[in-house]
């Protein structure tokens, strides 16, 4: 009987077939970066040969080159890897600062929680990607600077997320009945609240990874962010653009791989709701 | 004997307007003795023991009166000295089993953090909570330590609070309508079960409760509020004997017996009023039968020379 519900929810993860086709692509995609982290990629996304500049994709360069005579296979699965840091990195910081806001505000209620709400609504009031380019603009184009500029962009959707279950189980009877036996506050939010609103926040991270991700790809497609010659997916397309009619693999490779990798996240926030949610499940 | 627990004068408002709630209420619980509070929904009977262990809800407060343990004023006492009360001195079930339970920790395990929430000479916690488990009644307690709540039914939930709220046999244990949310054949066990306890532990209880059916078997002295305040106070033979105030007559008038089941159940009409509209008048007298003028310029106080104490300006049985 150990660990039932533990083993219950990985189960019914597998069950659900987006899920296994979101945790498959994205596997694929994380893969695909580890290989360029390691420097494995076949050939260096930096390295120019202009003689074999705009060639089709062919047996040694399998999604062609790009002005440059650049790999641009090469070249795509190093901007997955540096997209999929961001975002890692991005994602950290506001669950962790969201989270950790919003439970605080939530549960205590009074003043905490209308400064909590009230910052949270001011960042909200802008649209994502231009407070990202104001902040990026402001800190710098390094990968940790685009990563705090998409943390913060992000942090009151986790405020939000985590606040909302808070105020529902801070009411709860079981919540009141450990105050009525004496238990600390700091124990009670750790053991008796979180686990409660933890579920909603998985989910929010699953999402929130392929968000981050467009916002990536969209600053360094504005030129902020990764500078070139380095490589990044919003980059490579933006210098592919001119050259659509010409080289469109140039265009597609890239951008197939931001998609790839913004559905394959979005499948697995939806097998991870319908597993994590107890009602979806019933019947089990 | 020492009281346990001596409330005196208490009064709760709502902090906003400072409109009355609970109002002038005094009761003492002595060492191993069963205390009933009965009264219908909304006349304070749940706020008065909240009070007790100081956790009226956000925008309440007390207004007056104090609240003594072996003592102490509870009203004047730290929160952390409140909070080392609360489960390890006094405790409470609820009457919701259902959602009393954290639905995402085995139940072992929210045992041992009552364990683990006070400072206590327990050397084995694991076998406390086990033994607990068994006190209780719970068939396979081992099994339980792994369960998770939505894998027990509402009885052996509420078998399981019980259980939670002796594990450190508190002094005083309030019990508010623990019973409600069961069926019928489940709250005569379960009340069968904490009166044991009761008894084996010499442990005093607050029985808060609408029904007196609940009680006239498990306590000794009956406690009846009417809008927020205490209309009648007697051991349990003189309320159900010779009740003296119109209201308890009342209510015990509306009792089912089982020997009249074809006939319509007497009430009593009307509702009661809240409890900062009664003003200076008896707050039952809109709804008694016997009251006359001075029951509505005038506030009964609670006095009684022989029999219960019972604030009515014509008590039954009384010379007129």
């Amino acid at each position: 009987m150990k660990n039932t519900r533990e083993k219950n929810w990985i189960n019914y993860y597998f069950k659900s077939t987006s899920g296994i086709v979101g945790l498959i692509l994205v596997s694929v995609m994380a893969a695909l970066s580890l290989i360029s982290a390691f420097s494995l990629a076949p050939i260096d996304p930096l390295e120019q040969n202009p003689i074999n500049a705009l060639q089709g994709p062919n047996s040694t360069y399998w999604f062609g080159t790009d002005q440059f005579g650049r790999d641009i296979f090469s070249r795509s699965i190093d901007g997955m890897r540096r997209s999929l840091s961001v975002a890692i990195l991005s994602v950290s910081i506001a669950a962790l600062a969201g989270v950790f806001l919003g439970v605080i505000g939530g549960f205590f209620g009074d003043w905490i929680d209308n400064v909590v709400v009230r910052s949270s609504d001011v960042i909200f009031a802008f649209p994502a990607i231009l407070l990202a380019l104001a902040i990026v603009n402001s800190l710098g184009n390094s990968w940790i600077d685009t990563s705090i500029a998409i943390a913060i962009v992000y942090t009151p959707i986790f405020i939000r997320v985590a606040r909302g279950p808070v105020l529902t189980v801070k009411e709860m009877d079981y919540v009141k009945s450990v105050r009525v036996l004496g238990f600390s506050t700091p124990r009670i939010l750790m053991r008796h609240v979180m686990p409660n609103v933890f579920a909603p926040i998985v989910v929010q991270i699953a999402l929130s990874l392929s968000w981050a991700i467009l916002t990536e790809s969209g600053l360094s497609f504005l030129g902020l962010g990764t500078q070139p010659p380095d490589a990044s997916l919003g980059l490579m397309v933006s210098e592919a653009q001119p050259l659509a009619a010409l080289a469109w693999w140039a265009l597609a490779f890239p951008s197939i791989f931001v998609t790839v990798v913004v559905v394959g996240l979005n499948l697995v926030g939806d097998g991870l709701r319908d597993a994590l949610d107890p009602a979806r499940r019933s019947s089990g | 004997m020492s009281k346990l627990l001596a409330v005196s004068n208490l009064s709760v408002v709502i902090a906003e307007d400072r409109r009355v709630l609970v109002d002038d209420v005094s009761f003492s619980i002595e060492p191993g003795e069963a205390v009933g509070v009965v009264g219908e929904s909304g006349c304070g009977k749940t706020l008065s023991a909240l009070s007790i262990l100081g956790l009226l809800a956000r925008g309440l407060k007390i207004g007056s009166g104090a609240i003594r343990y072996l003592g102490n004023d509870l009203l004047q006492s730290s929160d952390e000295e409140l909070r080392s009360i609360r489960g390890n001195e006094i405790a409470m079930i609820y009457q919701d089993p259902m959602t009393a339970l954290n639905p995402v920790m085995k139940l072992g395990d929210q045992l041992l953090e009552v364990l683990a929430s006070h400072q206590n000479n327990i050397t084995n916690p694991k076998k406390h909570v086990l033994e607990g488990f068994a006190t209780v009644g719970i068939p396979d307690p081992k099994r339980a330590f792994d369960s998770y709540p939505h894998e027990f039914s509402g009885g052996m939930r509420q078998r399981v609070m019980i259980a939670m709220s002796l594990l450190l046999s508190p002094k005083l244990l309030i019990a508010d309508e623990p019973t409600t949310a069961l069926d019928v054949t489940i709250q005569r066990q379960i009340l069968a079960l904490v009166a044991k306890e009761q008894r084996r532990r010499n442990m005093s209880m607050l029985w808060i409760t609408h029904d007196l059916g609940v009680v006239a078997n498990l306590v000794d002295q009956v406690i009846v509020m009417y809008a927020g305040r205490i209309v009648e106070v007697g051991t349990v033979k003189e309320i159900f004997n010779s009740p003296r105030h119109p209201y308890t007559v009342g209510l015990l008038a509306s009792l089912p017996a089982s020997d009249s089941s074809k006939e319509k159940l007497a009430s009593i009409p009307g509702a009661p009023p809240k409890p900062w509209q009664v003003g200076e008048s008896c707050a039952f007298a809109p709804r008694c039968g016997k009251a006359e003028e001075i029951c509505r310029s005038k506030r009964p106080e609670l006095s009684g020379k022989t029999g219960s104490s019972v604030a009515c300006f014509f008590p039954e049985g009384a010379l007129r």
